[in-house]
C-alpha cells in the first residue's frame, strides 16, 4: 500500500498524536483559566441585577482588596440547591459566596461544606437582624450564614371585595373569613396549590399558625424524625386547603398556580384575596406603567398580615429570603466575609429592595426613606417578617418538603381525615430508606 | 411472490470472504483501527467508566451531603427499588408513553414517508425539509410551546378547541393525569414522528420497483401491494425504526420534566432516576434506578433484536 507506510515509527506516530489528542481534551475540559487571587466568586439567584450592582459597589468600595464576580444560579430555589450541593461536595474552590434560601442551609451546614462564620463577622452581621431571618441563618445554634434579605407573604387584597363583604380589613382577618367573602361574590382565592416549594410553604404557614410544627425533631437524626401532621393543627391544615381545593375557590388553575399564576388571576376580574410575596406591588406597578393594565387595578389593591389559622391566634406567614454563606473549600474565606460584611450593610439592603423588591433582614434598613416611598406596604411586611415562621430546619429538608407536595396535591383531593396520616407515614419510610419518594 | 430472494442476499456473502485475508485487506483494517479507535476509545471513557461506575456506586447507601455515612449494602437498592410501588407505577407509566408513542408514530410516519416517497420531484425536497422541521427543534423548547399552548393562563388550545366536547376554558390539561398524559405524548408523537418518518423512507426507496410493477400488473389492489410487497420488503427498516424510537421514547425526560415535573402520577423511569441522584443527592439509590433503567433498554433491544430475527448490520438503517 503506498499511501499507507506500516513502519514502526509511523505506528508511533499516530499512537502519540492519538494519547496527545485525549490528554489535551482532557486538559482542556479539566481546568479553566486560573483566577486572580484576591477575586471572588457570588453565586446569586437571579434577580433585577440588584445584587450584580450591590457587588460592583463594594468592590469599588473596597480600594483593589477584592473583586467581586456574580455567577448566576438557576431560576427556582430547588434547582439552586442541587447546583450548590453538587458544587460544594466536589470541593469546588470557586464557591466564595453564595446565595443559599434558608431552608437548605441545615443540609450544607451539617457536613462541613460552610466555612465558619467569624465571630467578630458574626457580632457585627447580626446587629437589628430580624428574628426569624437570624433563626433561618442558624444551625445547632451557631451562625452558618450571614442573613441577606428575608422574605415574607401578606394578605393583599382587593379593597373592593372586602369592602363587599363587610371586612374590617384593619383587623387581623382568618382564612375562613376570606374564604367565605371570596364564596359569596364569586371570586378566586389567590393560593399558590402546584405541586411545588410553595406547597410546603402554604402548609408549613397553615400548621404553625394554630401552634403545631411539621417536624418537632429537627436535629433527630433521620431515622428517629417525628412529624406533626396528624396534630390537630395537620387536620386544620388539610381541611382548609381541601375546601378551598373543593369549592373551587382557587379557580381553575388550581392545581398548577404558582405564585406568578396567582398573580395573574388576582390582577384579573375574578381577584379578591391573595397571599404572595412583596414581588407582586412592583411586578402590577410595571404592569400599570407598560400599559397592560388598569390604575384602577392597582388602586384597589390593599395589603394586610398573612390570615389567621385560628380566631384569636396569631398567624405565622411564611418566612423565606437569601443568606449568604461561604463554602469551606474556598480560598479566600477572610476575604469573602469582609466582602459579605459589605453586601449586607442596611444601606445596601434598603437600595436592594427599592430597585428590586426583597426585603431587608435588618430593621434598620426600614428606616430608610426610599423604602416607604416605594413600598407604602413596608411596615406590613416588617410585622409579618416579626410574626414568620421558617420551615422545618433539617439537613432532611429536601425529603419532607417533596414528601408534603407529593401528598398535599391536588388540592381539591386532600381531606383533613385521611391527608396528614397518609403523608406523615409515606414521609417517615421515605426518611427511614424504605420508600422511594 | 418472491421477496424473500431480496433480503436474503446480502449477509451470506460477506461470511465467505473471511477466510483469505489479503495483506490489503490486512492493511484496510488496521487503517480502519486507525481511523476508527481514537473514537472508540474515547466512547469507552465516556460511557462504559460512567457505567461501571454507577453500577459500582449503587451497591452503596450513599448520601452526597452526608460523605461520612457512606456504607456498602450489596444489593440493598436494589431491593429497594424494586419492591416500591413508585418505581412500579413509574415503569406502568414510562412503558404506556413508549407503546402509544410509538404506534401512533409508526403509523403517522409511514404515511409521511408514502407522501414523500410519491411526491413529484420539483416539491421532493422542501416536503422533506417541511416534515423534518419538528425534528429539528430543540425537545425542551418544543416541551415549553407545548406547555404554554396547553397552560391554562397562557394557552390558547382551550379558546381554540372550545367547541369539543370536554374542553371549555376551564380545562387545566395538566392538573389531571390523563389530559397531562395527552399533552406530553401528543409534544413527543408531534417532535419524533419525523425521525421514523425518514427512517421508514430509506426502507421504501429500497423496495425494487419491479415488484410493485409485477403486483400491479399481477391485478393486485393498493392494498394488497403495501401488505404483500412493499411492507415485508422493508421489514428491517420497520425494525430499525421501530427499536430506535422504542429506546429513546423509554427514556423521556424532557416533556415530562418541563409539562409536570412528574406531577398527578406522570413521573417517568428517568425522571424518578434524576430526582433520586439530583435531587435527593442519594447518589446509592439513583444509581441503582439508573442501572435497573439501563437494564430495560438493554432488555428492549434484545427482544427487538432477537424477537424479530432482524439482522441490523445487514440492513441500511443507521442513525
Amino acid at each position: 500500500m503506498p499511501t499507507m507506510p506500516a513502519g514502526k515509527p509511523a505506528r508511533k506516530r499516530i499512537t502519540g498524536a492519538i494519547f496527545t489528542m485525549i490528554a489535551s481534551s482532557l486538559v482542556l475540559s479539566g481546568c479553566g483559566p486560573a483566577q486572580a487571587d484576591n477575586t471572588l466568586t457570588w453565586y446569586i439567584n437571579p434577580d433585577n441585577g440588584g445584587q450584580a450592582a450591590i457587588a460592583e459597589k463594594c468592590s469599588a468600595e473596597s480600594g483593589g482588596e477584592y473583586r467581586i464576580e456574580t455567577s448566576l444560579l438557576p431560576t427556582d430555589a430547588a434547582a439552586q440547591r442541587e447546583q450548590l450541593a453538587r458544587r460544594l461536595a466536589a470541593g469546588d474552590a470557586s464557591l466564595d459566596i453564595m446565595s443559599i434560601d434558608p431552608p437548605f442551609i441545615p443540609e450544607l451546614a451539617e457536613p462541613g461544606f460552610l466555612a465558619p462564620v467569624p465571630e467578630d463577622v458574626a457580632e457585627r452581621t447580626t446587629k437589628n437582624v430580624l428574628e426569624g431571618a437570624l433563626a433561618g441563618a442558624t444551625w445547632k445554634d451557631e451562625l452558618v450564614t450571614v442573613p441577606f434579605w428575608a422574605n415574607t407573604q401578606i394578605l393583599w387584597y382587593r379593597k373592593s371585595v372586602a369592602e363587599a363583604a363587610g371586612l374590617d380589613m384593619s383587623n387581623p382577618v382568618t382564612w375562613k373569613q376570606v374564604m367565605d367573602a371570596a364564596k359569596e361574590q364569586d371570586k378566586y382565592l389567590g393560593v399558590q396549590g402546584a405541586q411545588a416549594e410553595s406547597m410546603t410553604v402554604w402548609v408549613n404557614s397553615l400548621i404553625e399558625s394554630s401552634g403545631g410544627e411539621i417536624l418537632e425533631n429537627p436535629e433527630a437524626p433521620a431515622d428517629e424524625m417525628k412529624l406533626g401532621l396528624t396534630s390537630d393543627a395537620g387536620r386544620t391544615a388539610a381541611e382548609i386547603i381541601g375546601t378551598i381545593g373543593d369549592e373551587g375557590l382557587g379557580g381553575p388553575g388550581l392545581a398548577t398556580s404558582t405564585e406568578n399564576d396567582s398573580m395573574i388571576q388576582f390582577q384579573g376580574d375574578k381577584g379578591s384575596f391573595m397571599v404572595n410575596y412583596p414581588f407582586v406591588w412592583p411586578a402590577t406597578k410595571a404592569a400599570v406603567e407598560a400599559g397592560t393594565l388598569e390604575k384602577s387595578v392597582l388602586d384597589d389593591i390593599g395589603w394586610a398580615l398573612y390570615p389567621r389559622t385560628l380566631d384569636g391566634e396569631d398567624t405565622a406567614p411564611p418566612l423565606g429570603g437569601i443568606n449568604l454563606g461561604v463554602g469551606a473549600e474556598s480560598d479566600n474565606v477572610e476575604l469573602a466575609y469582609k466582602a459579605i460584611e459589605c453586601i449586607v450593610q442596611p444601606e445596601n439592603q434598603a437600595t436592594y429592595f427599592v430597585t428590586n423588591g426583597n426585603p431587608p433582614s435588618n430593621t434598620e434598613a426600614y428606616e430608610d426613606p426610599r423604602v416607604e416611598e416605594q413600598f407604602p406596604m413596608a411596615p406590613t411586611i416588617r410585622d409579618s417578617l416579626e410574626l414568620a415562621a421558617p420551615r422545618p430546619q433539617t439537613p432532611y429538608y429536601n425529603e419532607i418538603s417533596t414528601g408534603i407536595q407529593q401528598t398535599w396535591t391536588p388540592p381539591d383531593e386532600v381531606e383533613a381525615d385521611t391527608t396528614p396520616a397518609e403523608s406523615e407515614d409515606f414521609i417517615i419510610a421515605v426518611l427511614r430508606g424504605e420508600k422511594l419518594l | 411472490m418472491s421477496h424473500d430472494a431480496a433480503t436474503d442476499q446480502k449477509p451470506g456473502q460477506h461470511r465467505k470472504q473471511k477466510k483469505y485475508v489479503s495483506d490489503r485487506a490486512r492493511a484496510e483494517k488496521r487503517l480502519g483501527w486507525y481511523l476508527a479507535g481514537p473514537a472508540f476509545v474515547i466512547m469507552l471513557m465516556v460511557t462504559l467508566y460512567p457505567i461501571l461506575q454507577a453500577f459500582f456506586d449503587s451497591l452503596y447507601a450513599f448520601r452526597l451531603t452526608a460523605p461520612d455515612e457512606r456504607e456498602f449494602i450489596w444489593f440493598g437498592n436494589y431491593i429497594t427499588v424494586l419492591s416500591d410501588s413508585v418505581w412500579w407505577r413509574d415503569f406502568g407509566v414510562t412503558v404506556l408513553i413508549t407503546i402509544i408513542t410509538v404506534a401512533v408514530e409508526l403509523v403517522l410516519g409511514f404515511a409521511l414517508a408514502l407522501v414523500m416517497n410519491k411526491a413529484i420531484k420539483s416539491l421532493r425536497g422542501l416536503l422533506r425539509t417541511a416534515i423534518l422541521v419538528p425534528y429539528g427543534i430543540i425537545t425542551v423548547v418544543s416541551a415549553y410551546a407545548w406547555f404554554y399552548a396547553f397552560d391554562i393562563n397562557s394557552g390558547y388550545i382551550n379558546s381554540w378547541f372550545g367547541w369539543l366536547p370536554g374542553i371549555d376554558q376551564e380545562l387545566n390539561w395538566f392538573a389531571e393525569f390523563w389530559p397531562s398524559l395527552f399533552v406530553i405524548m401528543a409534544s413527543e408523537i408531534w417532535k419524533t414522528t419525523p425521525f421514523i418518518s425518514l427512517l421508514l423512507l430509506a426502507g421504501l426507496a429500497q423496495v425494487p420497483g419491479e415488484l410493485t410493477e409485477a403486483a400491479e400488473v399481477d391485478g393486485a389492489t393498493w392494498w394488497e401491494r403495501m401488505r404483500r410487497v412493499i411492507i415485508p420488503n422493508m421489514k428491517a427498516a420497520i425494525m430499525v425504526a421501530v427499536l430506535f424510537r422504542a429506546l429513546d421514547a423509554f427514556r423521556i425526560f424532557d416533556n415530562v420534566f418541563i409539562m409536570t415535573n412528574g406531577a398527578h402520577g406522570t413521573e417517568v423511569l428517568s425522571l424518578l432516576a434524576y430526582r433520586t441522584s439530583i435531587t435527593r443527592l442519594e447518589i446509592g439509590l439513583g444509581s441503582a434506578i439508573s442501572v435497573l433503567l439501563f437494564i430495560c433498554v438493554l432488555i428492549i433491544s434484545f427482544i427487538a433484536v432477537k424477537g424479530f430475527k432482524v439482522d441490523l448490520a445487514g440492513s441500511q438503517g443507521g442513525k
